[in-house]
């Protein structure tokens, strides 16, 4: 029967193998060749992007990259979807939008601003998702089909 | 209780029970505002009422463990706290910072990332917080006269709780990375460390509820934190499929999260079994009903609800829907809300001398919180399946999907309606205690 010294050495054991693993998977996933992040395509405009999607909590409502809060669109690939106009628009609304009665906060962000949430969300849809990009926008998936053939 | 400094658990524990009830009320701001009434929505738009919601859970869980950290030390390291006042003042500290974060996410001051919304500078707070209160731990648990196997995983779970809220500090450009190593905290927290203090409480109570031999309690608890943290910190990689990370994560993730299960079947199997071995029968039976309660509701809300969707097959479709809001729920209520619940009907005759072991109300509170959490989970799963095939399989527009589901959440309303009143009946029960007194100091007592 297993004695409490074994059962100690199985915890403190498998704790720092798992760990180990976990830390030299995470060093593998972001090496040379394996990143698939898009990094390279972080411009100051996406950086700044990303701070004003941040300061305004976002994913409070939406979902981005699959997380979030499920109270509003996914936002990964949205620019294929809507368009940048339509996007823009929403972004830069004096009054709060409205769509099918549940209401977006009026961000009233100026051109820049809307610039800078467009070129992050361009950068987001860059992204090797590992196919998750293809189920959570429909319409993308179309465009990729019919290239396709 | 034996020592006078366990008092001071009582106040940790109030803090929670206020801040629960504030958690519960933007719940319902949340739920109103799916079924379109947002009338709010001017002063507590939706994010901010989620945020409020998510941050006021992880603090009034974290009031609740640190509570149960000081009424138990005390007791398993034989000896009184180190210093009362610096334990008072490190709770007036974290309602402080409680307080400025949550005042502050009505005024858009927040990071925006997702649980770990509390700003940059009030994080600096939060560190100081929780450095104080280890230290008193640590330093009350090493001068005692014993250190027991209980005492040591639940301050390690703590320590290491403490240690992994650093990860989310770190600024990132990449939403990727920035994603990344903000699940080193939730996950590694959640399905981690927390579970470490998970253990260390469950263990404490199964001791002294039932009166089976501690060593062979302890021997259990490093098994089942043992499975927790060989499944659980591979199993990170379940956050990791589809958020632009490499595809070694599906792998490692599908096999290490399958397993995740386990660890929470051996709880709930040790739990029950642990009572039938009990020779003492603890005339505190409401703490019985919420301990194993805790123990058999986290398999199912963490184990079971987790395991739904945790295959990469299934989150490919699932991730980023209502059906994480379902595991999520029955998860946190069972694994952790239950356990601090447990505790503190434990601790609580025993610090205010109020014997009240056995009430109807808190009967009632258990089974109707429960049926209550129980049924919203269901009307979670029910919207977050529908949403997943009219969204995701026949490509219907989000906001379109939304109003098909919104009848789901009328019914997720009414449930939570009889979650409530079962939580107001637990607090009615708890205040009904009365206050913490000396008086109630009993030194020869095994209770």
């Amino acid at each position: 029967m297993l004695s409490k010294k074994q059962a100690r050495a199985f915890f403190l054991g498998g704790t720092v193998v798992t760990f180990l693993i976990f830390i030299g998977l995470t060093i593998f996933s972001f090496s040379q060749g394996q990143d698939q992040t898009n990094h390279e395509g972080i411009t100051e405009q996406v950086v700044r992007g990303k701070q004003l999607w941040e300061e305004n909590n976002c994913m409070g409502c939406h979902t981005i990259l699959g997380e979030g809060a499920y109270y509003a669109p996914e936002l990964t690939k949205v620019l294929d979807r809507k368009g940048e106009g339509y996007v823009k628009a929403v972004l830069m609304s004096p009054v709060p939008w409205n769509p099918n009665g549940r209401q977006m906060v009026a961000y009233k962000f100026t051109k820049e601003e809307a610039d800078d949430l467009i070129a992050f969300f361009d950068w987001i849809g860059g992204i090797d998702l590992n196919g998750f990009d293809t189920v959570v926008s429909p319409l993308a998936k179309d465009k990729i089909e019919r290239n396709k053939n | 209780m034996k020592y006078k400094s366990q008092k001071v658990a009582y106040w940790f524990f109030a803090f929670s029970m206020l801040l629960l009830v504030l958690q519960i009320t933007y719940g319902f701001i949340m739920g109103f505002a799916r079924i379109g009434f947002d009338g709010l929505h001017e002063f507590i738009p939706f994010n901010t009422a989620r945020a409020v919601h998510t941050n006021l859970l992880v603090v009034w869980l974290l009031s609740g463990f640190m509570g149960a950290a000081y009424y138990i030390i005390p007791e398993e390291a034989q000896r009184e706290l180190v210093s009362v006042k610096w334990a008072y003042v490190q709770l007036i500290s974290l309602a402080v910072v409680g307080v400025t974060a949550v005042v502050g996410y009505h005024f858009n001051w927040w990071e925006g990332r997702k649980f770990l919304e509390i700003p940059r500078q009030l994080d600096y707070l939060v560190v100081v917080n929780v450095l104080l209160f280890l230290g008193l731990i640590l330093a009350t648990l090493f001068k005692g006269k014993r250190k027991t196997t209980t005492a040591l995983v639940l301050s390690m779970g703590l320590l290491f709780a403490g240690l992994l809220y650093l990860p989310g500090m770190l600024p990132f450009d990449s939403q990727v990375t920035d994603s990344f190593f903000r699940w080193w905290v939730v996950h590694l927290w959640v399905e981690g460390v927390w579970e470490l203090i998970m253990g260390g409480i469950l263990s404490f109570l199964l001791i002294k509820l039932t009166g089976v031999d501690r060593e062979v309690i302890e021997k259990w608890l490093y098994v089942i934190v043992g499975l927790t943290f060989l499944s659980g910190i591979l199993g990170t990689g379940h956050h990791y499929y589809y958020i632009g990370v490499n595809k070694i994560w599906l792998i490692v993730g599908g096999v290490f999260s399958a397993l995740e299960p386990l660890a929470f079947l051996a709880m709930a199997l040790f739990a029950v079994n642990m009572y039938r071995k009990g020779e003492k029968k603890h005339p505190n039976k409401i703490a019985l009903f919420w301990t194993l309660g805790s123990a058999i509701v986290s398999f199912v809300g963490a184990g079971l609800l987790g395991f739904a969707h945790t295959l990469p097959q299934t989150n490919l479709y699932t991730h980023g829907t209502l059906v994480t809001a379902m595991h999520g729920h029955l998860a946190f209520w069972g694994a952790y809300a239950m356990i601090v619940l447990a505790i503190i009907s434990y601790a609580l005759p025993n610090m205010t001398g109020r014997k009240l072991y056995d009430s109807s109300v808190g009967r009632a509170a258990f089974w109707m919180s429960n049926i209550g959490m129980i049924g919203m989970t269901v009307a979670f799963g029910v919207a977050g399946v529908a949403q997943v095939y009219l969204e995701r399989k026949f490509k219907m527009d989000f906001m379109e999907v939304q109003a098909e589901i919104s009848i789901h959440f009328v019914i997720l309303i009414l449930c939570a309606t009889l979650f409530t009143v079962g939580i107001i009946m637990y607090i009615m029960d708890f205040i009904k205690h009365g206050k913490p007194t000396d008086e109630a100091l009993d030194l020869d007592s095994d209770l």
